[in-house]
């Protein structure tokens, strides 16, 4: 570790910078609000350091290119931020299909619609359930900081690359926006490249033409494929699941909360056990695959769980999914972009836990 | 008639008879779909053939559209993309971009090119994305059942144009090869066609010097190839190239647009 990779700075240029490091090899991109400068910096000092740069004519182009750059045997990515990622959904199932590794990244913001260019996490559904058609997933990454914001990069690529799979970094506006240290880790991307064989590289006579779509006329046939998909999907909840656990030893309360939720979840559990009130947090990194099975185990000794979104109550739906009833789940969220604060958040562990100490609790 | 023709090149003798004619090795063994009479399987071995004939298979990649040609890479036998309709021109540029040494083209017909694929087709052009982009122009969408298509001409009967195409309700026939030809990133912009022999033999010239001249790094080479449908025109194969040159022609006259300098 030399001097030179510890910096301050943007959670996009921090990604951005990481990108170039992780060795990827094309950007396919267009902008737009909050996340424009993974754009301009890697348009820079990407090209400078020998990446191909393209700012394209929309997102549905860049994700096509992506498509094309990922079947050509490239590291790619793209990102773009909710309004242009519902755009590139066509593209991302044909990916998934074709199974393509690639990066996407969405710096969200408030929606639908066109929305506020605030930070929200309204596209947790999109992101985890689908969003595309057909039956898909994506491996998710939810970091909580700039630094994640670089480290997750690396990260991602491996796992597109170890699973022939798309991954995307569901981060927000304001993860993209603030400054803070960040450290770039030594990676070497020649020791991570793995080899490609399926790649459209141009065929020489010694091998079948390779072919990369997401085409399989016959029903039967197109059943084969998806088989083979879950069968991946299943291997990835069994081997790639990741989370951060933060005072749950002792806690009575559990709070469930990502990205920038997570931030201020972790804030509101300091200040309600100011106030006597045992409480914990856990943190999914990847939402998918989720983090089921520790925050099923976990539930079974609380009193209540509360789940923090910037949204209306999207991933509140798998944690009721995990806990199956087991004990009362809450949700507290703010919407539109607005970032709920620390006291908020406490004062809706306050409200779980008189509501929840009562021996005859309600129903939910 | 013509099933026992069939049944005696099947399982004819060609013993000490002399090969003079015979598929490229750049077209695989799998029977065209296309219907008799139909642009697609000419165009596909002619361009099949000039591939072979320059040596340049190994290092060639296609992208196929959505259409009726969707299937392209089942008779191309060479690496081949499926692209989404209408982003060939986007998953090509992709292409070109991370093997700018190989030599690489796009293959659409006219819903994918000039309908839902347009914002693609005029910003790849105008980039001067170094690759050929080969548009089947036959002014109705075949594969989804006869509908009308943006190059359909005027008073044109589709499905979906039953009274005829009125300008009122559908516009006008959009010459897409006059617009891409305007910018200065196209070097070379030609309408071909395929109904015969010698047309067939001028779609070869083109198609030869389009990669020579992506070779050259020259920029984008565009050829339209006004083409037929018979079973969407609702006509014999005799009857549809007939008809494409008494009324494609007029409105889309063979010919260069443009040529490099």
């Amino acid at each position: 570790m030399t001097v030179g990779d510890v910096r301050l700075m943007k959670g996009n240029e921090a990604l951005a910078e990481a990108a170039i490091r992780a060795g990827c090899q094309a950007y396919f991109g267009y902008p737009i609000t909050p996340q424009s400068e993974v754009l301009e910096y890697l348009a820079d000092e990407g090209r400078k350091r020998g990446m191909i740069v393209l700012q394209a004519e929309s997102e549905v182009a860049s994700i096509n290119m992506v498509y094309g750059a990922a079947g050509a045997g490239a590291r790619v990515m793209t990102s773009s931020s909710s309004p242009g990622v519902s755009l590139m959904m066509e593209g991302i199932s044909y990916i998934a299909c074709a199974e393509l590794p690639c990066l996407i990244v969405n710096v969200s913001r408030g929606g639908p619609g066109l929305g506020t260019i605030q930070p929200s996490q309204g596209d947790y559904f999109q992101s985890v359930k689908g969003g595309g058609h057909g039956d898909y997933r994506l491996i998710v990454l939810a970091p909580s900081s700039v630094q994640e914001m670089a480290g997750f990069v690396y990260d991602a690529f491996d796992l597109a690359d170890r699973y022939r799979n798309p991954v995307m970094i569901l981060a927000d506006g304001a993860l993209g926006q603030m400054m803070e240290k960040v450290e770039f880790p030594a990676y070497d991307p020649a020791a991570h490249a793995v080899p490609k064989p399926w790649a459209t590289t141009g065929k020489p006579a010694s091998r079948p033409a390779n072919v990369i779509t997401s085409l399989h006329m016959l029903a039967e046939q197109m059943e084969e494929v998806n088989h083979k998909l879950q069968a991946k999907y299943r291997l990835i909840e069994e081997h790639e699941v990741r989370y951060e656990l933060l005072a749950t030893d002792d806690a009575d309360y559990l709070i469930v909360a990502f990205g920038l939720a997570a931030r201020i979840a972790h804030r509101a559990v300091q200040v309600a056990r100011a106030h006597g009130h045992r409480v914990g947090l856990i943190r999914p990194i990847t939402l998918f695959p989720y983090p089921h099975a520790i925050i099923r185990s976990l539930a079974e000794r609380m009193k209540g769980v509360l789940v923090v979104e910037m949204n209306a109550g999207q991933m509140v739906e798998d944690v009721r999914l995990a806990v199956e009833g087991r004990v009362p789940v809450k949700f507290y969220g703010r919407m539109g972009g607005v970032i709920p604060s620390p006291d908020e958040v406490a004062h809706a562990v306050e409200q779980m836990v008189g509501q929840t100490s009562d021996v005859s609790m309600e129903a939910h | 008639m013509t099933q026992e023709i069939l049944q005696d090149q099947d399982t004819a003798s060609f013993e000490g008879m002399e090969c003079v004619y015979e598929r490229p090795g750049t077209l695989s063994e799998a029977r065209f779909h296309y219907c008799p009479g139909c642009g697609h399987s000419v165009v596909h071995r002619v361009l099949m053939e000039v591939i072979e004939e320059m040596g340049i298979a190994e290092n060639t990649i296609g992208v196929a559209p959505v259409g009726c040609s969707v299937f392209a890479y089942h008779y191309m036998n060479i690496d081949m993309q499926e692209a989404a309709h209408g982003r060939a021109s986007a998953v090509a540029t992709a292409v070109k971009r991370i093997h700018p040494d190989k030599f690489v083209f796009s293959y659409q017909g006219d819903g994918d090119l000039a309908a839902i694929g347009t914002a693609e087709t005029i910003h790849t052009c105008n980039r001067g994305e170094n690759i050929l982009m080969v548009f089947i122009n036959n002014a109705i969408y075949g594969m989804t059942g006869g509908q009308m298509a943006p190059t359909s001409l005027m008073g044109m009967k589709t499905s979906t144009s039953p009274a005829g195409r009125t300008q009122e309700t559908a516009g006008f026939p959009l010459k897409i090869a006059d617009m891409v030809a305007l910018l200065p990133g196209v070097s070379y912009v030609t309408r071909q066609s395929v109904h015969t022999p010698n047309a067939v033999r001028q779609l070869k010239k083109a198609l030869t010097k389009s990669f020579g001249w992506q070779k050259e790094g020259r920029g984008t080479c565009f050829i339209e190839v006004v083409s037929n449908c018979p079973s969407g025109w609702k006509m014999t194969p005799i009857q549809a190239n007939k008809w494409l040159v008494d009324n494609m022609f007029p409105m889309y006259p063979p010919g260069d647009l443009k040529v490099p300098a």
